[in-house]
């Protein structure tokens, strides 16, 4: 077994995990206390799913906008749910991470003058969104990746698949992971953990992510205690390409883009988002430029209606981008020229692109304070696996590439500073957890399992995620999910994995993440079913659930792990320090901003 | 706006056939030698290699590994050898091809396990090449209390946009008979990143990265075939970055010998 020592040892490679390994290392360097980074990713840094983001990264940067502005956007984006506080911190550092990116070297798009060039988003108020093209995601975590290359004190551990965290006392005291390559166990004793391992995608059978995006990190904390908030928001992007779900960026409608049923009708304006805006001349927050969670659900009350068109099985609507011309969409989108041209044969020059809503973001997560450490002490959480709370109920897209940033980089100096304080515990102490796991391992790969199949439990998980917790929900559907994922969690104890050799067991690995899954997807049908209202991404077909009940639930839901017994769940206050909760409106209904 | 009916075309999931996919299987602890494997599957026209390779995972054989996670030709894990070139898995479509399909490990890597190949070597290569935008003493540094970008005019942003394209999948590197030979030649992609650096307006590192270019194993071994720009699913053009290379290589030399 191999065994190494760390001052912080960061799980996951994406943005948040690179941001963190350079922040935590520039904060040591300032400080003038050498420290020893270990980044942990089960994939080469490269391939995390932060390099699937296209559409750009939010912050203040034009005269006329104000931080304020992007404040209100977010808080009534989230539905009133969000942690105020962090909100305010996280419009005020927004932009001066953008900055350092592009002195790091990303490829921002630029004005004729030299300066940055900023684009509409959805539910924003003005464009702020930095982008470069719709690559957006890729570009800042290549940046971020060839960037860390400079810092020799930063040792990378790639492809080694993070399989329990070490905790003493309260306390995290390093991690346990499997080599890929060789099935050898490693035990990395730190000061300080940071998990930036992303969402939960993957517990839906239809979403925007990669195969990788299976919650690893939430299901960590949480077995250990962790409370996991406010999982039942689950982001449904209006625009995936029918099939396979790929993401086919909300910049498009930010250019411009317009969205129309069968008929060719801007059905948009009939939700609460209209007047209609002319062609080519795109309005913040009005029709295409709502925020996610509104245009979602008008896809399903359209589709309920009969107004979607069939593109193969999958029922659809239309982005139509004809209209801005070919060398302006090739410009400013031409990867989603691209996928749309490969996986479904439509020129999006040329033709609308058949789209529909896929799972897209995790907006609930691990539990953090507004410093990003967990309630395990020198345990700290950023980007798509935590909830620091700045999304509440529905994240505004342009937020997420920002925050990864904003709190990867914050995470980092935290773990610094309390690298510096603290010493590394007993050895023996993670040799005992070690053990553990050791037998966990064994029981997968020659127990007496029953043989039950992984790959029937996975897919029975993400039907009943999709069947049970999809863009509208039921008391019966929700509770069905629950009691399935009760089931799985039973079933899931007697697997067996055919596979026993060593080296690049991916089935082990594949075993593994779905029983992480199935923890976490508890938490989030429990924390569907117990919120009895409908905000944000959260919408109910129950009589008299319908709306947002703020007597009762402008709360956090935490869920909390209990072994093998059903999960159980708390309610949380939230912090609405500065804007009290008001009415959420958009298009004509949302002039004048706030109340 | 007037409204009219829409109608595009889909690809059809009803051309459905049988293919056979042989796979080259190599499992090192249980057999010493690699073997091939065939498979026999229903496809449509959507269906992609990689959506092959999960179903042989999920439905026939579950001891099969292989890399792969975005599926939308981003991230670059899925490379493979698909009938002797090198490919994406997720933009490689089994309707492109007649007859059987073979697929094997990308070339000119050692083989971990199955489809799964050592990339450490080329990790270290990009590395090598300081990929990193160098500007040792700027006219305004960084300040995160009074932060300010560079400019860079779009015009300057498009002599490098092209060479920062680059997914590290590896590809050329499986296509570049010079990197088969001899694995310590820097390649093409970890060239094209240094050259992507050397052409960003906001950078002053071309003098350091040069020494590293400079050396045999730099672009001197190049030998301009090309395989590697025909190969790359991003159309990156490499060959273009090496060859553009050798010209600023040659006058750095020049430029070194006239200084003594």
């Amino acid at each position: 077994m191999q065994q190494r020592d760390f001052d912080i040892v960061i799980v996951g490679g994406g943005g948040a995990g690179l941001r963190a390994a350079i922040g935590a290392a520039e904060h040591a360097k300032e400080h003038k206390t050498p420290q020893r980074i270990a980044l942990l990713s089960k994939v080469y840094p490269m391939r995390s799913h932060t390099v699937a983001a296209e559409g750009g990264a939010a912050a203040v940067t034009s005269a006329e906008d104000s931080h304020q502005a992007h404040f209100d956007d977010t808080v009534s984006g989230g539905d009133w749910l969000v942690e105020q506080g962090v909100v305010d911190y996280f419009v005020h550092h927004a932009y001066q991470e953008l900055v350092q990116m592009e002195r790091w070297g990303c490829p921002w798009s630029r004005k004729d003058d030299g300066q940055v060039q900023v684009r509409r988003f959805g539910g924003m108020k003005t464009a702020r969104t930095w982008f470069a093209a719709d690559k957006t995601g890729f570009h800042m975590l290549h940046t971020l990746f060839q960037t860390s290359l400079k810092y020799p004190e930063i040792e990378r551990f790639d492809e080694y698949f993070v399989l329990d965290l070490a905790v003493h006392e309260g306390a995290v005291i390093g991690v346990i992971a499997l080599q890929v390559a060789t099935g050898e166990l490693t035990l990395l004793r730190a000061k300080a953990v940071i998990l930036a391992t992303g969402g939960a995608g993957r517990l839906f059978r239809f979403n925007t992510n990669a195969g990788i995006v299976t919650g690893d990190g939430m299901a960590m904390a949480y077995r250990h205690g962790v409370a996991l908030r406010d999982m039942e928001f689950v982001q449904y992007h209006p625009t995936g390409l029918p099939g396979s779900g790929i993401l086919i960026t909300e910049a498009c409608r930010g250019e411009g883009g317009i969205l129309l049923n069968k008929d060719g009708y801007r059905y948009l304006q009939d939700y609460g988002l209209g007047p209609e805006t002319p062609l080519g001349k795109p309005e913040n927050k009005y029709m295409e430029l709502g925020p996610r969670d509104k245009l979602s659900q008008a896809f399903w009350q359209e589709q309920q209606a009969g107004r979607t068109g069939k593109f193969g099985d999958s029922d659809v609507v239309y982005l139509d981008l004809r209209h801005l011309g070919e060398k302006y969409i090739l410009e400013r989108l031409p990867f989603i020229c691209e996928l749309a041209k490969s996986y479904i044969n439509v020129d999006p020059v040329k033709e609308p692109i058949p789209i529909r809503p896929a799972v897209h973001y995790t907006m609930g997560g691990i539990e953090t304070d507004p410093l990003c450490e967990t309630s395990i002490a020198g345990l700290y959480a950023a980007g798509e696996c935590a909830s620091v709370g700045l999304h509440g109920a529905n994240r505004l897209g342009s937020n997420s590439l920002t925050e990864l940033l904003v709190f990867g980089r914050l995470a980092g100096e935290q773990a610094s500073k309390r690298a510096a304080q603290t010493e590394w515990a007993d050895t023996r102490l993670l040799e005992a957890q070690a053990e553990r796991q050791q037998a966990t391992l064994a029981r997968l790969c020659d127990g007496e399992g029953s043989g039950e199949s992984w790959v029937e439990l996975k897919h029975a998980m993400v039907q009943a995620m999709e069947s049970g917790c999809g863009i509208y929900r039921t008391e019966e559907g929700m509770r069905h999910s629950l009691e399935t994922m009760r089931q799985l969690r039973e079933r899931y104890a007697k697997i067996r994995v055919n596979d026993t050799s060593k080296i690049f067991n991916t089935e082990l690995l594949e075993c593994i993440e779905l029983g992480y899954g199935l923890d976490i997807a508890e938490a989030s049908c429990l924390g569907a079913l117990e919120r009895r209202e409908s905000r944000g991404a959260h919408q109910r077909l129950d009589e008299g659930m319908q709306k947002r009940d703020d007597v009762n639930y402008l709360k956090h839901s935490q869920v909390f792990y209990q072994g093998e017994a059903p999960a159980e769940l708390r309610w949380q206050d939230v912090d609405v320090r500065f804007s009290a909760p008001a009415e959420r409106a958009y298009g004509d209904a949302g002039k004048g901003g706030k109340v | 706006m007037s409204t009219e009916q829409i109608t595009t075309k889909s690809v059809s999931t009803n051309n459905t056939s049988i293919k056979h996919i042989s796979v080259k299987r190599y499992l090192p602890d249980s057999s010493a030698e690699a073997y091939w494997q065939q498979y026999e599957m229903p496809v449509d026209d959507s269906t992609s290699l990689l959506d092959a390779l999960n179903h042989i995972k999920e439905q026939l054989d579950s001891t099969l590994s292989y890399r792969w996670s975005c599926r939308m030709a981003i991230c670059g894990s899925c490379g493979v050898m698909v009938n002797g070139i090198p490919k994406l898995g997720c933009k490689t479509f089994l309707r492109d091809y007649e007859g059987e399909i073979r697929i094997e490990p990308l070339s000119h890597f050692p083989v971990q396990r199955d489809l799964v190949v050592d990339m450490e070597i080329f990790l270290e290569h990009l590395a090598a090449v300081k990929p990193y935008l160098i500007d040792d003493n700027p006219v305004k540094p960084y300040d995160p209390k009074a932060p300010e970008t560079y400019q860079q005019t779009p015009e300057q942003l498009a002599r490098y946009k092209q060479f920062a394209n680059c997914i590290n999948c590896g590809l050329c590197y499986s296509a570049c008979p010079q990197f088969g030979l001899n694995p310590e030649f820097l390649g093409p992609a970890a060239l094209t990143l240094a050259h992507r650096y050397n052409l960003d307006s906001r950078d002053h590192g071309k003098k350091q990265r040069m020494t590293e270019l400079n050396r045999h194993e730099g672009v001197w071994s190049c030998t301009f075939v090309g395989f590697c720009s025909q190969v790359c699913p991003k159309h990156v053009d490499p060959a273009a970055a090496v060859n553009q290379g050798k010209v600023e290589a040659a006058k750095h030399t020049l430029i070194a010998l006239f200084k003594g």
